[in-house]
C-alpha cells in the first residue's frame, strides 16, 4: 500500500474537555459576601481552567488524568486511516465522540493530542444549512450557504441551476427563507450541500432530517458520491444506510475505538452490544449441561449457510440454528424446537422439528444435530435470540428449556428483492417479509 | 495536518485569500440583512447621524454654546459625528460577531480573523452613504476643498482600523466574558465624551494634550476635522494616535489568533 493513496490518517487523537466546574456555596452572609467580591477572580480562573490542561498529565497515562472529575475524554487514543475513495462509517452511542472526531477533522477545533494528516480538500457537513439567514432569499442563502462550504462563488453560479433543480424550490427563490417551511428550507440547504465536489466529504447526522422520501434522495446522492471515488467519512444512527453506504465502519464508544472492520460485522456486533449472549453456546463439561431424563443439550450455534458460526446476518440471508445434544436413553419420540424472540422480548415465531426422518419416530441413543433454517427475507432488522427446547411427547415431558441461549442480528439494506427496496429507513413490524405485490392500472 | 495547538501564529494571508468569496458573502450579507423590512431603508444611513447632528446642534451649540474655534456647529458636529458613527457601530458589531455568529462558529471552519472583519466591511456602506449628508452640509456652508484633502483615504484608513483593532480583542474576548456586551454601551458613551465630537480638541490643557492624543478616536475626529474644512492638520494627534492604533490592531490580531483555537470549545 503505497503512502499517496491514503486520505485521512489519524493517530493518538484525544480530546479533553473540561466540564463546567462545581460552583462553592456559602453557608454564612460574610462568606457569601466575601465569594461575590473575589468572584471575578475565581471566574477568570475558571474560565481559564477551561481551555488550559496543564495540570492534566496528558503524556501519562489515563490515571492521573481520570483523578479529576472535571475532565472529560471526548476522545482518547484514537487511530485509524482511510484510504482514498473509501467510504467509512463512524457509529456509536450518544457521547461516544463522533461529533468530536468530525469536528476535529474540519479544523472547527484542536485535538488536545495527536496528529491527523489529510490529503485532499476536505468538506464537511455538521448541519445542514449552516449560516442560513432568514432574511436573504433562497437565492442569496444559495450563494451565502455554498460559499461557507467552501465552494467558490463561480462554482456556485455553475451549479445553481441543478442546485434549485434537486431542491424542489424554484418558485420561492426569491422570498425569503424566514416565510420557508422547515421542509423546504432543509431540502434547499442539502441541495447545496449535494453539490459540493470536496474529496473528502465528512459528514455528521444530517441525513435524519426531512421525509421519507427526501432521505431517500440524500441516500441516492450519497451513494453517487462514494461511488465517484470520494472519500467519505460520515456519521449516522440510521444503521441500514451505514451498511448500505459504507466500505467499512469504525465503532467508538466513550471516546475510544472498539473497534473497525467490514461494515456488515461492525453494525452486527454494534446492535448486539450490551446483549449478553453469543452466537456459540458450548458445554463442555456434561454434569453442567441443561438436560432431563432422556436428554441432554450440548451446543446450540447460529450458522451461515455453509456452516460459518456467526451472529451478523444481512436481511437477504438465511440465518441456521443448530442445536447438538444427546440422546440418554433410546426409544422416545422427541420433539426439539426453538423460539423466536426480538429484541423486544416479543415471540417472532416457534418452530418444531419436522425433519420426516424422525417425525413421530422414536430414537435411539446417540449424539444428533437438528438444524431449522430460517429463510432471508423474513425476520426484520435488528437482534434476535432463540430459546432453545426439547420436549419428548407421549406424555409431553420437557427435556431442556433454555432462554436466550444464542442470539444474532441483522441488518437491513437497501438491496432490491428485500422487503424495504431502496426505502431509506428500517420497516416496523416484527417481521419484513419481501412479498410479491401486482398493481393493476384500469383507465377511466 | 493537524496537530494540537502551538504557539503564537501570524496571520495566514494565504488562507485569507482562499477565503474571499466567503468574505464577500458575509459582508454583503451583513449589508443587505441591515435594512431588511424596513420602510426606510438605506436612507436610515443619512437619517441616524442627521437626528444626533440635530440634537447635537441644539444642546451643544445653541444652549451651551461650546467653543468650535469660530466654525459653525453644525458644520463643526457633522464632520465628526459621521466617522464616529461609523466607528462606534463597526466598533459594536465586530465585538458581538462571534458570539453573535456561534452557530457558526461550532459548525464549519474558515479563518476566524473573519467574523470580526466583517462589520468593519460592512459598516462602509453606511459611511458612504452618509458621506452625501456631509457634502450637502459643507455645500451648505460653501466650504471649497483643499489639500487636505489628499489625506482622506489615510483618515479613512486608520478609522477602520480603531473598530478593528478593538474588534479583535474584545470579540476574542467576548467569547469568554459575556460581559463585553454590557460593558460596551458604556464603553462608546464614555469614548464620545473623550474624543472631541461635541467639542475642540484645542480646549485640552496643555499638559493634558500627550495623553489625550494617545486616544485614537482623537486622531480620527481631528484628522477628518482638518482634512474637510482645511485647517491646519494636527499632527500631534494624528501620530500618536496612528501608532496607538498599530499597536491594537497588531496585538489584537495576535490575541484573536491565540484565542481563536478554544473558542468553539468554551462559546
Ligand atoms: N464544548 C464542549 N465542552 C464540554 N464537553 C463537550 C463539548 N463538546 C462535546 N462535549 C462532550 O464530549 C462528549 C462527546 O460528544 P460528541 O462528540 O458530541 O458525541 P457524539 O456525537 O458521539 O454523540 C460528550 O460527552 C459531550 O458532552
Ligand atoms: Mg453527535
Amino acid at each position: 500500500m503505497s503512502k499517496n493513496n491514503i486520505a485521512v490518517n489519524v493517530e493518538d487523537l484525544s480530546k479533553i474537555y473540561r466540564l463546567g466546574l462545581k460552583e462553592q456555596t456559602s453557608e454564612h452572609f460574610a462568606e457569601m459576601l466575601w465569594s461575590f467580591v473575589r468572584s471575578p477572580v475565581k471566574n477568570f480562573r475558571k474560565y481559564r481552567s477551561l481551555y488550559t490542561f496543564d495540570d492534566v498529565d496528558l503524556a501519562g497515562d489515563t490515571a492521573a488524568g481520570e483523578q479529576s472529575d472535571s475532565i472529560l475524554w471526548a476522545l482518547k487514543g484514537v487511530s485509524f486511516s482511510v484510504k482514498q475513495g473509501e467510504v467509512v462509517g463512524i457509529i456509536g452511542g450518544n457521547g461516544a465522540g463522533k461529533s468530536t472526531l468530525l469536528k476535529i477533522l474540519s479544523r472547527i477545533t484542536p485535538p488536545t493530542r495527536g496528529s491527523i494528516s489529510i490529503h485532499g480538500r476536505v468538506s464537511s457537513l455538521l448541519e445542514v444549512g449552516t449560516g442560513f439567514h432568514p432574511e436573504l432569499t433562497g437565492r442569496e442563502n444559495v450563494f451565502l450557504n455554498g460559499t461557507i462550504l467552501g465552494m467558490r462563488r463561480k462554482e456556485v453560479t455553475r451549479k445553481f441551476d441543478e442546485i434549485v433543480a434537486f431542491s424542489d424550490v424554484e418558485k420561492f427563490l426569491d422570498t425569503p427563507v424566514k416565510r420557508y417551511s422547515s421542509g423546504m428550507r432543509v431540502r434547499l440547504a442539502f441541495a447545496v450541500a449535494a453539490h459540493l465536489e470536496p474529496e473528502i466529504l465528512i459528514v455528521d447526522e444530517v441525513l435524519a432530517v426531512g421525509d421519507a422520501a427526501f432521505q431517500q434522495k440524500c441516500m441516492n446522492k450519497m451513494q453517487d458520491v462514494g461511488q465517484e471515488g470520494r472519500t467519505v467519512l460520515f456519521v449516522s444512527h440510521n444503521m441500514p444506510a451505514v451498511t448500505s453506504l459504507c466500505d467499512r465502519v469504525i465503532w467508538l464508544d466513550h471516546g475510544q475505538k472498539v473497534t473497525e472492520g467490514p461494515a456488515q460485522e461492525i453494525v452486527g456486533k454494534y446492535l448486539l452490544e450490551g446483549v449478553d449472549t453469543t452466537a456459540h453456546r458450548v458445554w463442555k463439561d456434561s454434569s453442567s449441561a441443561p438436560a432431563g431424563e432422556f436428554a441432554r443439550l450440548r451446543e446450540v450455534r447460529v450458522v451461515k449457510k455453509g456452516g460459518d458460526v456467526t451472529g451478523h446476518y444481512c436481511i437477504q440471508e438465511p440465518v441456521g440454528i443448530e442445536m447438538e445434544y444427546e440422546v440418554l436413553k433410546g426409544g422416545e419420540v422427541m420433539l426439539p424446537h426453538f423460539r423466536i424472540r426480538n429484541d423486544n422480548g416479543i415471540l417472532v415465531f416457534v418452530t418444531l422439528d419436522h425433519d420426516p426422518e424422525w417425525y413421530q419416530r422414536p430414537r435411539p441413543a446417540g449424539r444428533y444435530i437438528s438444524t431449522v433454517w430460517i429463510p432471508g427475507n423474513l425476520l426484520n432488522e435488528g437482534p434476535h435470540f432463540v430459546e432453545c427446547n426439547l420436549i419428548t411427547r407421549h406424555p409431553e415431558a420437557p427435556q431442556f428449556h433454555e432462554v436466550d441461549v444464542v442470539s444474532f442480528a441483522i441488518t437491513g439494506n437497501m438491496e432490491p428483492g428485500t422487503a424495504r427496496g431502496d426505502w431509506p429507513g428500517r420497516l416496523k413490524g416484527i417481521v419484513s417479509p419481501a412479498l410479491e405485490w401486482e398493481t393493476q392500472y384500469r383507465k377511466e | 495536518m493537524i496537530k494540537p495547538p502551538g504557539k503564537w501564529e501570524v496571520i495566514d494571508f494565504q488562507e485569507l485569500k482562499d477565503y474571499r468569496d466567503l468574505f464577500f458573502f458575509l459582508v454583503w450579507r451583513d449589508i443587505k440583512v441591515l435594512y431588511a423590512q424596513t420602510i426606510m431603508g438605506f436612507a436610515w444611513a443619512i437619517l441616524n447621524p442627521l437626528i444626533q447632528i440635530i440634537i447635537f446642534s441644539i444642546i451643544f451649540g445653541k444652549v451651551a454654546k461650546l467653543d468650535t474655534d469660530g466654525i459653525p456647529y453644525v458644520l463643526f458636529s457633522t464632520v465628526a459625528i459621521i466617522p464616529w458613527a461609523y466607528m462606534s457601530e463597526a466598533m459594536t458589531k465586530s465585538s458581538q460577531s462571534l458570539v453573535s455568529d456561534q452557530s457558526m462558529l461550532g459548525k464549519i471552519y474558515f479563518p476566524r480573523l473573519i467574523f470580526p472583519v466583517t462589520p468593519v466591511l460592512a459598516k462602509l456602506v453606511d459611511f458612504a452613504i452618509s458621506l452625501f449628508l456631509l457634502l450637502a452640509v459643507m455645500l451648505y456652508y460653501r466650504i471649497s476643498p483643499t489639500w487636505n484633502l489628499l489625506l482622506l483615504p489615510f483618515l479613512v484608513v486608520l478609522m477602520m482600523s480603531v473598530p478593528a483593532g478593538i474588534g479583535f480583542w474584545l470579540s476574542a474576548l467576548s467569547i469568554r466574558f459575556r460581559d463585553v456586551k454590557f460593558a460596551m454601551p458604556f464603553a462608546i458613551r464614555m469614548l464620545i465624551y473623550s474624543a472631541p465630537i461635541l467639542y475642540s480638541a484645542s480646549s485640552i490643557p496643555d499638559g493634558y494634550r500627550f495623553l489625550y492624543s494617545l486616544n485614537p478616536v482623537v486622531a480620527v475626529i481631528e484628522g477628518f476635522r482638518a482634512c474637510l474644512l482645511g485647517t491646519e492638520i494636527p499632527w500631534e494627534f494624528i501620530l500618536p494616535g496612528a501608532v496607538v492604533s498599530v499597536i491594537l490592531l497588531v496585538s489584537g490580531a495576535i490575541y484573536f489568533r491565540k484565542m481563536e483555537r478554544v473558542f468553539v470549545d468554551v462559546i
